[in-house]
């Protein structure tokens, strides 16, 4: 079986960066030319697209989602997580360990590994828990999940709160060659909070988490990484104080890395109005200001990366009272349109975006994703300018907690590739 | 008569400066049912009223019960407690089964900002909001006016010092919202622990010093400090609390002989007022009350269509 897509804009940041064709071949990229200058011999077992006026980039990663599975399958199944991560251009993605039970020994690693090769093909690269339980208490056994097939460990929805922990869990995680990811926050100075703190949350009368709550983490961890030496990359920066802590850290050459999700660089608090549930999540959306540090972050390399964090609920954790509302909503069906936007208002380039959506994750989780022939053919194609309406119900994910329904976004993937097999495709191909 | 265009009550921030005096001068004229020998009239005779109270009250509920049944309206009361919450039933789960039984108007209590909200957009009966969270306290914030204006016989210029817990208080943010609106000139006191942020943006002034806020005042409202609160760090002791932001008789001369003393209730003697200023003459805390009830009156005849489809009386 071969596989020709003709005449994209082929994008492997740093690499290439031109028209071409690429062809595909039992699972692997065979060649790579200029526009026009491949073809199939006729009669063969092969199917061509032509890509004109699309670009096509190493399949994209989303280093930050929470697949239900085990546990809580009425949100998400690991099967159903894979088919949105397809949809929305993702061929990776690393699964937060906070399912039920967690993810924090290698028999649950073991199981995730054996439901996501049942399942449409999409890479899963699973995060083991820090502490067992994720009580903060004692440490999972690190080794062990990695021989299974974690790729990192993170407590990712509670901070690791004891420092000491923390430190040991570091310096662990560097000895057997993991990458930490923490979400940073002060449960304590965060107490009861359900939205951003401030004038929005003293109207609404609800209760508010000041920026201190994420930055003060972001501080200690940064602290306790130069202190380790582990590689730490801090998930889901919503704050202009945690962005200047971060790039302060990298200019002393601390080995930190961070992310940040589309919302918080297209959402203000101002979304949680009319207490619309699916605009609470942890960290809660910011200001305006936070949101002009966020892009400026993006575009200046101190965040390296777009994650979703993708955390499915149904409608029993979200058609309730505000304060009494799961945090989190769905992203990986919008994720790439949202980064899009960010081409558009110039904050990246076309190039920019792919490293965050791409070379960036794959770089930090130690994966591989380039564009050269011999190797695995792990590629998306994107249709830039096809613009469409955002409608939850057509969501692969079976949950719909979004706060982007019925927007009219730019740009979405039509193809995505794993491994040589199309697992996704919006465009008509020439058999 | 003006047209009252509201559905539900949530909050005062939806409410024009036309349609708080509309309620009122209605409510002044309702006052004069509670005063007959028989008090009820048959304005709202075969309309239900559900009042749905998640957490407790005394004087709200109360309040609202005799309203409802000094109009004539049928009136049931659910309790968090007796209902299926606490088997539970989602609230809006809640909500639609008592749709289905057909009430008129819904009066909710609850603990969580934003629950009316939910109702509201979900149902067809009108909701009327006895309390959210943090949130608003809308017809405590009409009583309240209305009782200022009785004695004071306007809003516009007078001055208004809110003492205490500013934070937790659904009842400072209606009443900055509504004496505001209506043109009277408000002062928020409380230690920073207990003033939110952004209350400026009501166009409200905040002081921590309760000898300049009370200076001058036309009316002192004095709020109820939870004492579960030190735990939370707010303040060290209620003896420490009592002694800068208490209102007692040395402290209340500094504010005019003419200054108004209001309470939302329920007191705590001696912590947040002294007993002989809470009982003093210029303690107006029981007609806050008697007033609720007019307030609740008038609320429950424009909601449910006022003089367009109530029974002639």
């Amino acid at each position: 079986m071969q596989i020709l897509i003709k005449g994209a804009r082929v994008i492997d940041p740093g690499r290439l960066d031109g028209l071409m064709d690429v062809m595909i071949e039992n699972g692997f990229i065979s060649d790579i030319k200029p526009q026009g200058s491949l073809n199939v011999p006729s009669g063969c077992d092969c199917r061509i697209y032509d890509a004109e006026g699309c670009i096509l980039v190493p399949g994209l990663i989303d280093m930050h989602v929470h697949f239900r599975e085990p546990g809580q399958e009425y949100k998400e199944t690991i099967q159903s997580g894979c088919m949105a991560a397809a949809a929305g251009g993702f061929s990776a993605v690393c699964t937060m360990p906070n399912t039920y039970p967690v993810n924090d020994n290698s028999q649950v690693t073991r199981f995730i590994a054996s439901q996501a090769k049942k399942s449409c093909g999409v890479k899963v690269y699973p995060a083991g828990s820090i502490s067992k339980a994720l009580d903060g208490k004692s440490l999972s056994e690190f080794a062990e999940m990695k021989e299974a097939g974690i790729i990192a460990v993170t407590d990712d929805g509670k901070p690791v709160t004891n420092s000491l922990m923390m430190r040991r869990a570091m310096e662990y995680a560097r000895s057997t060659g993991l990458l930490v990811i923490s979400h940073c926050e002060d449960l304590g100075l965060a107490a009861n909070g359900v939205m951003n703190e401030g004038t929005m949350a003293t109207r609404m009368g609800l209760s508010g988490i000041p920026n201190a709550a994420e930055s003060i983490m972001v501080l200690r961890d940064i602290a306790l990484c130069g202190l380790t030496g582990a590689r730490l990359h801090i998930a889901h920066v919503s704050t202009k104080e945690s962005v200047a802590a971060i790039r302060n850290a990298k200019k002393t050459g601390i080995p930190v890395t961070a992310e940040t999700a589309p919302h918080y660089f297209t959402l203000t608090e101002e979304a949680v109005q009319n207490y619309d549930t699916n605009a609470k999540m942890n960290p809660p959306l910011r200001t305006q200001k936070d949101v002009d540090a966020i892009r400026e972050a993006l575009g200046d390399g101190t965040i390296d990366a777009i994650a979703s964090d993708h955390a499915p609920h149904s409608q029993v954790e979200k058609a309730v009272e505000f304060d009494q509302a799961a945090n989190g909503i769905i992203g990986l069906e919008t994720s790439l349109a949202l980064g899009l936007r960010l081409v558009e208002s110039r904050v990246l380039s076309m190039t920019g975006l792919i490293e965050k959506m791409s070379v960036n994750p794959a770089r930090i989780l130690g994966l591989e994703t380039i564009l050269a022939v011999g190797v695995s053919a792990d590629i998306t194609v994107i249709d830039p300018e096809k613009a469409w309406t955002v409608d939850s119900a057509k969501f692969r994910s079976i949950s719909r907690n979004t706060p982007f329904d019925g927007w009219t976004l730019k740009g979405r993937a039509v193809l995505t590739m794993v491994n040589g097999a199309v697992i996704f495709d919006e465009m008509p191909a020439q058999v | 008569m003006l047209q009252f265009n509201h559905k539900d009550i949530l909050d005062i921030t939806s409410l024009s400066v036309e349609d708080i005096s509309l309620i009122l001068d209605t409510a002044a004229r309702m006052k004069e049912v509670s005063e007959r020998p028989v008090k009820k009239v048959p304005t709202l005779r075969g309309k239900t009223v559900i009042l749905y109270f998640y957490e407790p009250s005394t004087r709200t509920r109360t309040s609202f019960d005799i309203a409802a049944k000094r109009m004539s309206a049928d009136s049931i009361s659910l309790s968090g407690s007796s209902s299926s919450m606490v088997k539970g039933e989602t609230l809006l789960d809640t909500a639609r089964n008592l749709e289905a039984m057909k009430p008129d108007v819904i009066v909710l209590r609850h603990p969580s900002a934003g629950a009316p909200n939910i109702l509201a957009k979900n149902l067809k009966a009108s909701i009327l909001n006895a309390g959210d969270g943090m949130h608003a306290h809308p017809t405590q914030a009409l009583l309240d006016m209305m009782t200022v204006r009785e004695h004071k016989g306007k809003l516009e210029g007078l001055r208004i010092a809110i003492i205490g817990d500013i934070a937790h208080s659904r009842v400072a943010r209606s009443n900055c919202i509504g004496f505001t609106k209506m043109g009277a000139i408000v002062t928020l006191c409380g230690p920073l622990t207990m003033m939110p942020k952004g209350m400026e943006s009501y166009g409200v002034r905040v002081t921590y010093d309760m000898n300049e806020a009370i200076r001058d005042a036309d009316v002192i409202m004095m709020l109820r400090i939870q004492k579960e609160r030190q735990s939370g760090f707010f303040f060290p002791s209620e003896r420490e609390y009592s002694r800068l932001y208490g209102l007692n008789r040395e402290r209340l001369k500094s504010a005019g002989p003419e200054a108004l003393v209001m309470h939302p209730g329920p007191i705590n003697r001696g912590l947040e007022i002294s007993p002989d200023v809470a009982d003093g003459p210029n303690s107006i805390i029981l007609d806050q009350v008697s007033n609720g009830v007019a307030v609740r009156m008038a609320l429950l005849y424009l909601v449910t269509g006022g003089a367009r489809n109530a029974d002639t009386d």
